[in-house]
C-alpha cells in the first residue's frame, strides 16, 4: 500500500500523543499490523527514517506485532488462519465464517522521554 | 514511560468514509467502488450498463486514474454526469477525494453513483470510500491465478465480474479453477462471467444491480 503517507500519518500520531503528554522525545513506536491489511512493515521503516528526521520521533524504533489472519466458524466454531486462502471452515465447510484477527493496522503505544 | 494510543492508522480517511457514506445514504444513492487491473473493463463495463440502463435509473460516475481524462471523456460521451479524479500518483481513490468530487455533483439527481478506482489489485481493497458495495473485475488475458495473488481484493469485493469471456478460446484460463478459489475466499458474493465486447452476461449483471439499487432506495 501507500506506505510513505502511511509512515507520515505514524510520525503524525506518536508526535500528538508525546505532545499530548509532555514528552520531549520518542523511544519506540509500537504498531500491530494484521495480515490482510496489505501494509509492508519494511517499506514503512524505510519512509520513517527520513520522514521523523525533523521531529521527536527521531531515532525511534519503530517496532511491528504481526498479527496473522484468523477466521472462526459460526457453526462449528473452529478458528483457522489464511494459508490455505480459504475462508470456509475447514472442519465442517460453512461459509458462516468472520474474520476474528488480521484486519488490525494501529498505533498500540509509544515509549516517550520526559524531562 | 508507555503511553497507550490505540489508534487506527487510517483513522482519518475512515472517518470521511464514514461521512461519504451518509451522504450516499441520505440521497438513497447505490454507490459502487469499481475496482480492477489497469485494463480489465471497468470503463467498459460502465458504457454497457450506461447504455443499457439509459432512461431507467440516473447514472453519474467519478472516474479515478492518476492521470488523463480519458475516460471521463468516454463517459460524457454517454451523456451521464460524470467528474474525473486525477489522483496524481496516489494508487488509489480515498474518502477525501470522493468528498470534494461530490461537492461537484447534483446528489438529487443520481440513483447509481459508479467510482471507477485508479487500475490496482492491492491499495483500493483496504482504502474505504464510503461505498455502498464493492465490484472488482478479473479479466481473462490476466490469468487465473490471481485471487492467490491478491488475495484480500478478492474477499472484500460484492460482487466478482470475470470479463472478456470471449477470449477464453485464446488462453488457458481456467475458469471453473478461478471460480472455485474465488468461492473459497468470498463465499458470499456474486460472481459473473461477462463479455463486455459481445454482451454477453450482462443482463445478469445488471439485474444483480438493480436489485442492489431498490435495496439501497428502500433503506
Amino acid at each position: 500500500m501507500h506506505e510513505l503517507a502511511i509512515a507520515e500519518r505514524i510520525v503524525e500520531i506518536a508526535v500528538d500523543n508525546a505532545k499530548l503528554n509532555n514528552a520531549t522525545r520518542i523511544s519506540r513506536i509500537n504498531v500491530v499490523i494484521g495480515e490482510l491489511s496489505n501494509v509492508a512493515s519494511d517499506s514503512i521503516q524505510f519512509y520513517f527514517d527520513s520522514l521523523s528526521q525533523d521531529t521527536m520521533a527521531r531515532s525511534a524504533t519503530l517496532s511491528f506485532l504481526h498479527k496473522p489472519a484468523r477466521f472462526e466458524c459460526g457453526s462449528c466454531h473452529a478458528v483457522f488462519g489464511f494459508d490455505e486462502r480459504s475462508v470456509v471452515c475447514p472442519r465442517c465447510g460453512s461459509a458462516a465464517t468472520s474474520v476474528v484477527s488480521g484486519k488490525e493496522f494501529y498505533i498500540e503505544s509509544i515509549e516517550v522521554d520526559q524531562t | 514511560m508507555k503511553i497507550k494510543v490505540l489508534k487506527n492508522i487510517l483513522d482519518a480517511n475512515d472517518q470521511i468514509a464514514e461521512k461519504n457514506r451518509q451522504l450516499f445514504a441520505s440521497h438513497r444513492i447505490l454507490a459502487v467502488n469499481l475496482m480492477s487491473s489497469p485494463g480489465s473493463g471497468k470503463t467498459s463495463l460502465l458504457l454497457q450498463t450506461i447504455r443499457k440502463l439509459r432512461g431507467k435509473v440516473r447514472i453519474a460516475v467519478i472516474e479515478g486514474d492518476i492521470a488523463s481524462d480519458i475516460d471521463a471523456r468516454t463517459i460524457a460521451k454517454e451523456k451521464a454526469a460524470v467528474i474525473q479524479i486525477n489522483t496524481g500518483g496516489a494508487c488509489s481513490l480515498n474518502a477525501t477525494m470522493i468528498a470534494s468530487g461530490l461537492q461537484n455533483m447534483d446528489l438529487g439527481a443520481i440513483d447509481v453513483l459508479f467510482i471507477e478506482n485508479v487500475g490496482n489489485l492491492v491499495c483500493p481493497a483496504n482504502i474505504g470510500l464510503g461505498e455502498t458495495r464493492r465490484v472488482m473485475i478479473l479479466s481473462v488475458p490476466e490469468g487465473d491465478d490471481k485471487p492467490y495473488k491478491y488475495p484480500v481484493m478478492f474477499t472484500q469485493a460484492d460482487a466478482v465480474l470475470i470479463n472478456k469471456i470471449d477470449l477464453l478460446s485464446l488462453s488457458d484460463f481456467n475458469m471453473s479453477g478461478v471460480t472455485t478459489a474465488v468461492r473459497r475466499l468470498n463465499p458470499h458474493g456474486s460472481i459473473f462471467r461477462i463479455s463486455c465486447k459481445t454482451g454477453d452476461g450482462i443482463e445478469e449483471w445488471l439485474a444483480w444491480l438493480l436489485s442492489e439499487l431498490k435495496e439501497a432506495q428502500s433503506r
